[in-house]
């Protein structure tokens, strides 16, 4: 790692770059969606009469771009960055990227553009048109396979430094998942049975695909820019195969409570408790790690963020461990709770550590600093902010409306009772926007003032 | 080096392994399970009589039935509106008799519409509780049923230009679709905030 001017042949920096340009501007879209949609709950819903933007719709296409738009470009681009470099073999063919790249995103946009026609697809987190569900799985192994047999398999007779473990565990879990769970709930099992392998699908998208390629970029970070070796290379790998044991029978927590047999629900929430195995020995990893130099961590925007993020990964999984028991879902589930610990899952965590890898990239990917730092700590605080207040309130009206419906109210006095709480969260979305549109303009103001440095080099 | 890859193998293969035993014994077992249950939702031998103005034939019914799953998935309906009731929480003072697989065994139910999120009530138990015409109006402009709804209306579904608008085959699928579903179940209370007509699901003993 020390030698990083010496490996850059192995990184295709054109193809990373062109992943992290357009998930920025799909992280737009997914913010822009979410926050529309929550208009529609405070009653100032801007097109509620024209189909294609139906906030039905438009919810569909806010969690499927987060997903299939945002993440899986960012991370891709990601692990096309920091694997080549752990290996030091570049991945099997640069044009083969490209091609991926193309398609994938190309099906990114077909499948906006269908579920606003729509041509939604009724699993949570697989909306996408079941037209184009076989070829994002086709795309998706094009994509392992550039990786995995380039550079993790070439670059085999190398020990793995923990992240490469991570991510060769992701790549291998991801076609596997979103095959299950595309197909089998759609056109195998009806009813109850499909359920159970939708409720499995939920959560290994997000345990098996975004967790462990997040927690691989932290742990590529964290060295790096501390400049000091990670806390304790033991604790990650505690952490790594309690996650490859653990999260894969979490999934009936999803449907507790549910017609799905009763032992599987038990099982589920068993081994949704062993979870605190993993979150623990990682965020005290990555904590230990930043004790080493707190100042380092203050002064970088990139540290700063994945410090943000493994507090809410912290705060998340705790919350998960707790809220996943029978006598908490009585309450929780159905309401706004769940809706808040996906956002601190998805933005305050993983989102947020794909921010602090998309800082440190700036220099590498424009050849210059980046634009404003003024700019990035508007980003950082209005997000952070923005995730904070949304998840407390979204809690909060979690609980009232939990309660509400105990207590047998009628349900469109919840819906009153729920009000102020959601316009909290839209104030909370606006933030969060803002945010977003700061970042891409600071991309934006990168790019450009690198390219007059560069032009006027070339006429001095 | 070389025992390190040897060990990492046998581990990225445990990895794997441990991903298709929960697939299989906490996905596949239960889904071979529930899906040898026989399913209890009753089969459509006519059409009920609030439909018959629009529909004549049983076929085009039955279809229409489907067309309105279509609807209920494309609009993402459930994404705001779960489709089981809990044992818990006083789910089936509020809602009605407590879910049970066998009804789920049917073709409507490929995918399953379950929900995991309540922004609107329930709707397992809707079928019968309320008119065509309540559907409609509500459809239409969910405000005109509840001024305090935080649905979407669906006017696309209607034929506007006349007055008062039409419900168009779409709306009517759609409704036909919500009619039927649980309405068949005993011993559910058609008001909901109708305390008294409580009934409570039968126990294993009773059966």
């Amino acid at each position: 790692m020390q030698a990083q001017t010496n490996d850059d042949h192995l990184v295709s920096l054109p193809l990373v770059r062109a992943h992290i340009y357009i998930s920025v501007a799909y992280a737009l879209l997914v913010v822009l969606a979410g926050l529309t949609y929550s208009l529609q709950f405070i009653d100032l819903y801007p097109f509620p009469k024209f189909e294609f933007l139906s906030p039905g719709r438009v919810r569909m296409v806010h969690t499927q771009a987060v997903a299939y738009a945002w993440l899986a470009n960012v991370f891709f681009g990601i692990m096309m960055y920091m694997i080549p470099k752990l290996t030091r073999k570049p991945i099997l063919s640069e044009k083969f990227g490209w091609f991926c790249f193309y398609v994938y995103n190309f099906l990114v946009v077909a499948a906006v553009v269908l579920i606003l026609g729509g041509y939604g697809q009724a699993l949570e987190w697989g909306e996408t048109p079941k037209i184009l569900d076989p070829f994002i799985a086709v795309a998706a192994v094009c994509w392992v396979v550039n990786i995995l047999v380039g550079s993790i398999w070439r670059g085999r007779n190398e020990p793995y430094y923990v992240s490469v473990w991570y991510v060769l565990a992701a790549l291998l879990w991801t076609p596997l998942v979103y095959v299950m769970g595309n197909f089998l709930p759609e056109y195998v099992f009806p009813g109850t049975g499909g359920a159970t392998i939708t409720s499995m699908y939920i959560h290994d998208l997000v345990g098996l695909f975004v967790t462990p390629v997040g927690i691989a970029m932290a742990y590529y970070l964290l060295p790096v820019l501390m400049k000091k070796p990670l806390y304790s290379h033991a604790l990650s790998l505690i952490g790594f195969w309690g996650l490859a044991f653990f999260y894969p029978m979490n999934s009936a927590h999803h449907f507790l409570w549910s017609p799905i047999p009763m032992w599987t629900q038990y099982a589920s929430v068993v081994a949704s408790v062993g979870v605190h195995v993993v979150v623990y020995t990682v965020v005290f990893n990555i904590f230990a790690t930043m004790a080493q130099d707190w100042s380092k961590v203050y002064e970088n925007i990139s540290l700063r963020f994945l410090f943000v993020g493994a507090l809410s990964y912290l705060v998340t999984c705790i919350q998960c461990a707790i809220h996943v028991t029978l006598s908490v879902q009585e309450i929780i589930h159905f309401t706004d709770w769940v809706v808040g610990h996906a956002h601190l899952v998805l933005f305050g965590t993983f989102s947020f550590w794909a921010f602090a890898f998309i800082y440190y990239l700036i220099p590498k990917l424009f050849g210059t600093k980046v634009f404003s730092k003024g700019m990035a700590e508007w980003h950082f605080w209005l997000s952070t902010l923005g995730i904070v207040i949304m998840d407390i309130d979204l809690m909060c009206a979690g609980l009232v409306q939990g309660h509400m419906w105990k207590g047998l109210t009628p349900f469109i006095e919840t819906v009153i009772a729920s009000k102020p709480y959601w316009w909290i969260r839209t104030f909370s979305g606006v933030a969060i926007l803002t945010g977003e549109v700061i970042f891409l303009i600071n991309l934006l103001m990168t790019y450009f003032s690198n390219k007059e440095q560069k032009s006027q080099k070339v006429t001095a | 080096m070389k025992n390190l890859e040897k060990f990492s193998t046998i581990f990225l293969l445990a990895g794997l392994i441990s991903f298709l035993v929960a697939f299989t014994v906490l996905g596949v077992f239960p889904a071979f399970m529930t899906d040898g249950i026989k399913n209890t939702a009753p089969e459509v031998v006519e059409i009920p009589e609030e439909f018959q103005e629009y529909f004549s034939d049983l076929e085009d019914y039955k279809a229409a039935i489907f067309e309105g799953r279509d609807i209920y998935v494309k609009e993402a309906c459930w994404h705001c509106h779960s489709q089981y009731v809990r044992p818990v929480g006083r789910e089936p003072e509020r809602y009605g008799l407590v879910a049970t697989p066998g009804e789920y065994q049917n073709d409507l139910n490929l995918p399953h519409l379950f929900g995991t999120r309540r922004v609107g009530p329930d709707l397992s138990r809707e079928g019968g509780k309320r008119s065509n015409d309540w559907h409609f109006a509500h459809l239409y402009n969910p405000k005109s049923t509840e001024p305090e709804s935080v649905m979407p209306a669906y006017s696309w579904y209607f034929d506007e230009s006349v007055n008062p608008p039409k419900p168009k085959r779409g709306a009517v699928a759609l409704v036909a679709y919500l009619q039927q579903l649980g309405g068949w179940q005993e011993g559910i209370y058609k008001n909901q905030y109708d305390m008294n007509a409580i009934t409570m699901p039968p126990s294993p003993e009773d059966e």
